[in-house]
């Protein structure tokens, strides 16, 4: 079995969502409507709808995160779901007890959602193979494999700012290897047609692979981001570097940093993006991340919304196939 | 609010001025001046968009999108939806008419309420639906409908608009 059918139910809805790889683009455009009608939450004087009344969704993070821990909350909380936030570090795993046993208690305690956060690849893959049948996992980031939520915000905001995907020349730069969300984004990007995607970056942290993916490689920053409508500014990923990829950060800065200078190389009116944190002076320069085409925080608020529409349309169905045979009439 | 239309072809044009008479009349006995009017997407939006202009309110429209308000999301599930919700003004103290194209159950309408409460306190909310079919589930009437119609339960009343925005309304048989 390929790595992304488990994502899908019998009848092709959304029962995990793992990776971008595998889903058909009308599933992304589902997606992307059902969250433009969450935007409308966010406007609420009280910001809550009782969608998920009586759900739970536990948050489980084996790594480090703000941005998307929060905004996962944030969504649920919007949705009426009741969220466990599971502190990993000072959990159980860490007395010696085994993830399958740490499942097994959640499960018993009725959650219906895990959103999964872990350093290792294909993680919330294992975690969905092994859950109760009823219960939906999230992939929240895995290793360096796959970050869905990210890039289906991302792709959001692009959406928002450029409409039409199938015109536009996206450059997405910097460390590659390192990083699942350009994955996620490379996969997404190309599910929902866009022509020309680049990365760019030092040859040390661009994946061999990265031209079977359906892009165009660029070393030079200068001339990979020529009239882009899109620049996806990565952040270089310390923590996950081994060994010395990287002279040093300035230089780092000097080839592949964004300034106001290489930004006039993109169209007029390109957007420039980054899923934070974002390093001042490493990969983008103050004034850029302050500046006019910047769209860092909209991508904060509209992640929100994407994360509410993947958590209602995967716990939706799951209700959904418990009550079949009962339809009710609207009006 | 008699029984005015019983066949099956429906004039939805001559439906639409007597609501507007009916509604005019309404606001007009309650001493309601300056309404806020929302309609429920999709019929509702499209019946409140005539009313709105005929009874030239001066507030811009408002539409609900009650999906995530919906008391059968656990059985039907989530679908993408037309379009977000957009109250474009304040709600707090004002006289809202919400519109609907058709009252069935009460369904929608409580949910609708729902919502315009999270978006604050009105000081009333009165109720128009082009049509009253019967089946009330909830303690919820129209304040004005143009036409009451009683349907079978297998049959089906759906609003449409064509491309120069003439509605219309038609009775179908369910499969």
């Amino acid at each position: 079995m390929k790595r992304h059918d488990i994502q899908l139910d019998q009848e092709g809805r959304l029962r995990h969502f793992l990776t971008i790889e595998g889903l058909k683009k009308q599933m992304l455009l589902d997606i992307l409507d059902n969250a433009e009608n969450f935007t409308s939450v966010g406007n609420q004087q009280v910001k809550k709808v009782p969608l998920l009344r009586g759900k739970t969704i536990a948050n489980l993070f084996f790594e480090a995160s703000t941005r998307t821990r929060t905004t996962f909350e944030l969504a649920a909380k919007r949705m009426s779901a009741d969220v466990l936030n599971i502190n990993i570090n000072t959990s159980a795993t860490t007395k010696g007890e085994s993830l399958l046993d740490m499942l097994r208690n959640l499960e018993a305690m009725q959650v219906d959602m895990f959103v999964v956060r872990h350093k290792t690849s294909g993680a919330a893959h294992f975690i969905a193979q092994h859950v109760a049948p009823h219960i939906s996992v999230i992939n929240a980031g895995d290793g360096s494999h796959a970050h869905p939520t990210q890039a289906m915000l991302d792709m959001f905001t692009i959406r928002r700012y450029k409409q039409d995907f199938t015109k536009l020349t996206v450059a997405i730069v910097g460390d590659i290897m390192h990083s699942r969300v350009a994955r996620s984004q490379i996969h997404a990007l190309n599910t929902l047609g866009v022509p020309e995607i680049r990365v760019i970056g030092p040859q040390t942290i661009i994946p061999n692979e990265a031209a079977q993916l359906g892009v165009h490689v660029y070393h030079d920053m200068h001339q990979g981001i020529q009239n882009a409508d899109v620049v996806i500014m990565l952040r270089l990923q310390r923590e996950r570097m081994e060994g010395a990829l990287l002279p040093s950060e300035h230089e780092y800065f000097n080839m592949f940093g964004l300034t106001e200078e290489k930004l006039k190389l993109a169209k007029p009116d390109a957007i420039v993006m980054h899923p934070g944190p974002i390093n001042r002076g490493v990969e983008i320069e103050s004034s850029v991340a302050d500046g006019p085409q910047s769209v860092i925080l909209e991508q904060v608020t509209y992640g929100i919304a994407v994360r509410m529409a993947v958590m209602s349309m995967v716990l939706g169905r799951s209700s959904l196939t418990e009550n079949q045979g009962s339809q009710t009439d609207a009006n | 609010m008699t029984e005015r239309q019983q066949s099956q072809d429906l004039d939805t044009p001559a439906l639409l001025d007597t609501l507007s008479s009916d509604l005019r009349l309404l606001l007009k006995s309650r001493n309601i001046e300056n309404p806020m009017m929302i309609g429920i997407h999709t019929g509702g939006a499209w019946v409140a968009e005539e009313l709105h202009k005929n009874l030239a309110i001066k507030q811009p429209l408002g539409t609900l999108n009650i999906t995530f308000y919906r008391d059968d999301f656990t059985r039907i599930g989530m679908h993408p939806q037309v379009q977000p919700s957009n109250l474009p003004f304040n709600i707090d103290d004002q006289h809202i008419v919400l519109v609907d194209d058709v009252l069935h159950t009460g369904r929608t309408i409580r949910a609708a309420l729902n919502e315009i409460f999270d978006y604050g306190r009105p000081a009333s909310v009165s109720l128009a639906v082009l049509v009253e079919r019967g089946c009330h589930e909830l303690p919820i009437s129209a304040d004005v409908a143009a036409a009451q119609i009683t349907l079978d339960k297998n049959q089906h009343i759906k609003l449409s608009r064509d491309e120069h925005n003439a509605l219309s309304l038609s009775i179908a048989e369910a499969k």
